[in-house]
């Protein structure tokens, strides 16, 4: 009973603030309302027995991609009225096209195809079994090959983040190490007849 | 014990949130790019209640990759979205046609 009144509300707080997410005037609002709806769905996380992608739902999200979203939200200076301007010219394509998904979505979820070989009575893993160790065993080993992948895909996003917002500015001096490394006498010594 | 359809129908709502902004916003980016995160939290959603309910640990690390992608493509979003502001003084989807030819 409990674990229902918990799901009720992680799910309907999750799903609210996700129409806050699209619906919010304010883009900063937005992001607020996403990272909530990140947090409610760690809380689901936990219900499936998922202790350890919870918290690095929480931690990896909230953390830091959200931080991340927060930061470029303040440094561009752009004009909330304008932004909302056609706010609703897309409403009835894109509302069609939603409708129709969460009812093909829901129809399926329904169908019984999804619960074939799901556990007849899902009872809740017990308390000595170690979420994090047993994710461990299985990553190292039979998913390495694609926790290498991950790796080299983060890596590949960080120096291209670098790269692209890197500039050089021209109204600072810097010193031009290898020019001074190479300089020559003759180019700075001239002989003058007295 | 919460059947495997109320997960399902959860992040079904979440997904089709998701698309719904993406049709809405079309002047802010940022908002764009937050709509595919909800859209990647439904699926993680569902990776997690199929992988709790066919007792399969495999759902969780997919998780981990969709959390890996996810966290990589916002980086690069992010970073596209803030050099072309320093050109155009905008994020509107509109201005964004520089390479239309």
């Amino acid at each position: 009973m409990l674990e229902t009144a918990f799901f009720n509300l992680f799910a309907g707080l999750s799903i609210l603030s996700g129409m806050g997410v699209v619906l919010a005037r304010n883009t900063m609002h937005s992001v607020m309302f996403l990272i909530f709806c990140f947090f409610n769905a760690a809380g689901l996380f936990f219900m499936l027995d998922a202790e350890f992608i919870g918290i690095i739902m929480i931690l990896i999200y909230v953390g830091a991609v959200m931080v991340l979203f927060m930061f470029v939200v303040m440094m561009l200076e752009v004009n909330q009225a304008k932004l909302r301007e056609g706010f609703l010219q897309y409403l009835p394509l894109g509302g069609l096209i939603a409708v129709i998904l969460i009812i093909e979505f829901i129809a399926a979820a329904q169908s019984g195809v999804f619960t074939e070989g799901v556990k007849a009575t899902a009872v809740h893993i017990s308390q000595q079994v170690n979420n994090t160790a047993e994710i461990g065993q299985v990553l190292y080993t039979r998913y390495l090959l694609g926790f290498e992948i991950a790796a080299i895909i983060l890596l590949v996003a960080l120096v291209g983040a670098v790269v692209l917002t890197l500039r050089t500015r021209k109204d600072a001096k810097y010193q031009n190490i290898a020019a001074q490394v190479h300089v020559r006498k003759e180019d700075r010594m001239r002989k003058v007849r007295m | 014990m919460i059947p495997l359809t109320n997960y399902l129908i959860v992040a079904a709502a979440l997904f089709s949130l998701g698309v719904i902004g993406l049709f809405l916003n079309r002047k802010n980016v940022i908002t764009i790019l937050m709509c595919i995160e909800l859209m990647l939290l439904a699926v993680n959603i569902n990776f997690v209640a199929f992988s709790h309910y066919l007792n399969d640990l495999g759902g969780q690390i997919f998780v981990f990759f969709v959390l890996t992608v996810a966290a990589s493509e916002v980086a690069v979003g992010l970073a596209i979205l803030v050099a072309f502001y320093r050109t155009r003084r905008s994020i509107e989807v509109e201005d964004i046609n520089t390479l239309q030819g």
